[in-house]
């Protein structure tokens, strides 16, 4: 159940994009077209799972009893960079199929903010093994759900005649203001 | 030198500005511009790192092999990272519990790694230094305005202080709420696009540039592709401009020639 509640709440409540404002810059600039809005968030689903898992065994392994927990920005921006770049190539050497769908967006994730916000913010609430790894699972969905539904709707715009100053980025930030507003929905959910 | 050093920093605040022009670091420009108090900590915070960043990957350039630059970088600006979030947890705990998650974030933030790239890696130290100034004083003021905006009309106060909700001003709540960011930068991009003023977002090829509100594959060489880019167009611009300019001056002086020509004949005849 707490589980469960973990999932919800990362992947809809405190949406990634649309409430925390991380992982802005992929969500605006790899959601021209669904099929990329896709791959794209798979490819975050998977590198996200992993490095949580990955973050996690290191605080608690390595960080904890070495006593420098302080390291953790350091250490784990440099483990999520060296780890997208593993996964490349692992995926391009064994699952050469996954390697061609994901494998364009792979190396953008480095430096996207997500990944580095969920594994600190696992840390920061203290999740034990399993809740990190459904924390960074359910952080993903979210962030495929938004950038799917905006790449949809953003389909849709290129055939409407919007206003000349809002062409481009200004019509595509009203629209995910909007979907920020309905995600706020969620924040009434309550759990007892 | 000095003259150029001033031209840093103006460059940074003004021309290139990192929020309005230049459209990096998106993410926290959205998240933290909810109080102009917290706009300003978040663009100290990140100028600092900025200039300590600099100043150290500038005296390093030649010691850092150019194949692992990238994560040295990395290594280079978490360190100041850690040492500012500490700083702030010690001295103003107001303001940390406040930005919370977005201070270790700076790290990621592509203005940083981009100036690294494209600017520390290639000059000296001192260059360097203004042009983290520069580039932390631009995304301060642009922050603390956005954020004072936001502010103003999302809750009718200004760094706190009551502005113009004592005048029985209803505040426009949802400003100050997540959806918020999105309208304001929405707003103040189109303005940009009206007002043909330079922007990320206003480059004639639009959706090629990368920057596009699109910071995560900035910090690598695209970075500097954008800033090609931007420079791309503003000299077709100019020399639009320039050739317009001369063209007009041709006619001129076509028309003043014609009459010189005339007189020139007849002086001779005498």
């Amino acid at each position: 159940m707490n589980l469960l509640i973990i999932l919800i709440s990362t992947s809809l409540i405190s949406n990634v994009v649309l409430c925390q404002f991380l992982g802005l810059c992929p969500f605006l600039g790899v959601s021209k077209k669904v099929d990329t809005a896709i791959g794209m968030g798979a490819a975050v689903i998977f590198v996200i799972t992993v490095a949580s898992a990955i973050t996690w065994l290191i605080y608690s392994f390595i960080l904890t009893p070495l006593n420098i927990t302080y390291l953790q920005t350091i250490v784990f921006i440099l483990v999520i960079a060296a780890l997208v770049q593993l996964v490349e190539m692992i995926l391009k050497k064994s699952i050469p199929s996954l390697y061609q769908a994901l494998g364009v967006y792979l190396p953008l994730i480095t430096t996207n903010c997500a990944v580095l916000g969920v594994a600190l913010i696992n840390v920061q609430k203290e999740y034990n093994f399993i809740e990190s790894l459904i924390s960074g699972f359910g952080t993903a969905v979210g962030f495929t759900i938004s950038i799917t539904i905006l790449a949809g709707i953003r389909e849709k715009i290129e055939n409407n005649d919007v206003p000349h100053s809002f062409k481009g980025m200004p019509i595509v930030l009203i629209t995910a203001g909007l979907m920020s507003i309905a995600f706020m929905g969620f924040s009434g959910i309550q759990f007892k | 030198m000095k003259e150029s050093n001033f031209k840093y920093i103006i460059n940074g605040l003004i021309k290139e500005n990192p929020t309005f022009v230049l459209m990096l670091g998106m993410c926290p420009t959205m998240a933290v511009t909810t109080a102009a108090m917290n706009g300003l900590g978040m663009g100290l915070s990140t100028t600092v790192v900025l200039v300590l960043s600099n100043i150290m990957i500038s005296a390093l350039r030649k010691v850092i092999p150019d194949t692992v630059r990238m994560p040295a970088y990395i290594v280079v600006v978490a360190s100041f990272v850690t040492i500012v979030q500490f700083l702030l947890q010690a001295y103003v705990p107001s303001l940390y519990a406040a930005l919370g998650l977005y201070i270790p974030l700076i790290v990621v933030n592509c203005i940083i790694l981009g100036r690294a790239e494209s600017f520390a890696s290639k000059n000296g130290v001192i260059a360097s230094m203004c042009d983290g100034i520069g580039m932390g004083l631009g995304f301060t003021c642009a922050l603390t305005i956005i954020a004072a905006v936001r502010e103003f009309f999302g809750a009718g106060t200004i760094f706190g202080i009551d502005a113009i909700k004592h005048l029985g001003y209803e505040p426009v709540s949802i400003l100050v709420l997540a959806p918020g960011a999105f309208l304001v930068l929405s707003v103040l991009t189109a303005l940009q696009n009206k007002l043909k003023a330079p922007s990320a977002t206003n480059v004639p090829q639009g959706d090629s540039i990368a920057c596009g509100g699109n910071c995560f594959n900035c910090a690598d060489k695209i970075c500097s592709e954008n800033h090609g880019k931007l420079a791309e167009a503003k000299a077709a611009f100019l020399a639009e401009k320039a050739a317009k300019a001369e063209a007009a001056k041709a006619a001129k002086a076509a028309a003043e020639a014609k009459p010189a020509e005339e007189v020139k004949p007849a002086e001779e005849n005498k």
